[in-house]
């Protein structure tokens, strides 16, 4: 089980508090809301780039962060993959080599084609990320999260930029690495179409506080 | 007319040692610089800016009087490390560096301030430390402008003039820079000597900065 409570101010013109608790299995939470309301802080907290003021992180068992005991590990040390909205792919390696530098074990090549491969990417390995499509951009950047057999993925707002045949072709995959990998996925949006087919469960957020859960 | 050959060498000297300190020591600041939430941050970054205002016969001047060994710190280093940094190369390349300061600090900490927040954010959530990702991630972001702010410190540097005249004088085979000779041989009406150092400094620079330019060269392209 993945537990998750947290406290932030958020830096927004009304002032609102990013209030959370969410318990959850391996399985796909779609955040649901309108800009501004915290989702995307969500996210960085778990991943340790933000540091909420009061709150509790449990992941797979161990726990990340926690303000009564004073734990807070660094992202480094949070066994995550984060995909995020701009893709965040370095600009001066091709596809393969983001890749490669997210490897944890660097001789791990075969586990690296099999990825490339599931995401359709094999042909693009020598590519810049600079010659590539926002959907071929947005594939490479799940492969790169998936690539370090995380604990939990976050995605932030992954289909956002992507037209209508992208998105179903990068949501089948995404489904398909969720049930080959068996982890939580929290899944950023502010599109309900995006996530109604490929989530177990949606976390409506307003206003900084999950609303309903469903 | 006297082929002089060793104020232009010496010139190339003191650009390319002050040029590499300044690469070894700009780095670090400039990294710094872009990152830093610091109070300090403003007041450092008006001393990195100060010798693109000053005249450089102002930081000549004090560079003089502080390297003394009249003074205390010149005096210091002259007992104790046997080293007279005025009138000496030594002495020239300090106050180079100091002079050369912005030119390198300044293009390279905006370039790294420029450099996405989540690239930087990526490498640390692929388990990257902090110095695993300056040099694989910002500092390769920030390539052309390290490259530029190399290339533009180099130059300056063989082109100054007021500064190393301060520290230095004109000591021949010492601290007799090209831009000195120039200056002397034209006082002493030897036009063709000055013209003589004129031309290497003027084409050397000319290929330096053409050499960058042609690296940098994109064709545009046609729709």
């Amino acid at each position: 089980m993945n537990k998750i409570l947290l406290k932030k101010s958020l830096n927004t013109k009304s002032n609102t508090t990013l209030d959370i608790e969410l318990e959850f299995k391996d399985e796909i939470i779609a955040l649901f809301g309108k800009s501004g309301v915290g989702k995307t802080t969500i996210l960085r907290c778990i991943a340790g780039l933000s540091n909420p003021e009061e709150g509790y992180i449990e992941i797979n068992g161990s726990i990340w962060f926690d303000s009564i005991n004073k734990v807070n590990l660094s992202p480094q040390q949070r066994d995550v993959g984060f995909v995020f909205q701009d893709y965040a792919l370095f600009p001066n390696m091709n596809v393969q080599d983001n890749l490669k530098f997210a490897l944890k074990d660097k001789n791990d090549l075969p586990w690296l084609e099999r990825v490339l491969e599931s995401v359709k990417m094999t042909s693009f390995a020598k590519r810049k990320p600079d010659t590539l499509s926002g959907g071929e951009k947005q594939r490479i950047a799940f492969a790169r999260a998936i690539l370090r057999k995380p604990k939990i993925l976050l995605m932030d707002e992954p289909l956002s930029a992507l037209d209508y045949e992208a998105r179903l072709t990068l949501q089948e995959e995404i489904l398909f690495c969720q049930k080959e990998l068996q982890i939580p996925i929290l899944w950023v949006s502010h599109d309900k179409t995006e996530i109604e087919k490929v989530a177990s469960r949606i976390a409506f957020i307003e206003d900084g506080k999950i609303v309903r859960l469903e | 007319m006297d082929y002089d050959f060793i104020p232009f060498l010496l010139s190339l000297k003191l650009a390319s040692i002050t040029t590499v300190i300044l690469l070894l020591i700009g780095i670090p600041i400039a990294h710094w610089l872009a990152f830093t939430s610091s109070k300090l941050k403003p007041f450092i970054h008006t001393l990195v800016a100060l010798p693109l205002v000053l005249p450089p016969s102002v930081i000549g001047f004090y560079f003089l009087l502080l390297f003394s060994p009249a003074n205390s710190v010149g005096k210091f280093l002259e007992d104790n490390f046997n080293l007279r940094l005025v009138f000496s190369f030594e002495g020239l390349i300090i106050g180079s560096v100091f002079f050369g300061i912005p030119f390198m600090i300044n293009p390279i900490a905006s370039s790294f301030e420029n450099c996405p927040r989540s690239l930087i954010e990526a490498a640390y959530t692929l388990g990257k430390s902090k110095w695993e990702t300056i040099q694989r991630v910002i500092i390769p972001f920030s390539k052309t402008a390290i490259f530029s702010a190399t290339i533009m410190t180099f130059a300056h540097t063989l082109g100054e003039f007021g500064l190393v005249l301060m520290i230095g004088g004109s000591i021949p085979d010492k601290t007799k820079l090209a831009s000195i000779a120039i200056y002397q041989e034209v006082e002493m009406l030897h036009y063709e000597s000055a013209h003589f150092q004129s031309i290497l400094i003027l084409m050397f620079s000319f290929l330096l900065l053409f050499s960058f330019q042609i690296t940098q060269y994109k064709p545009r392209k046609k729709f």
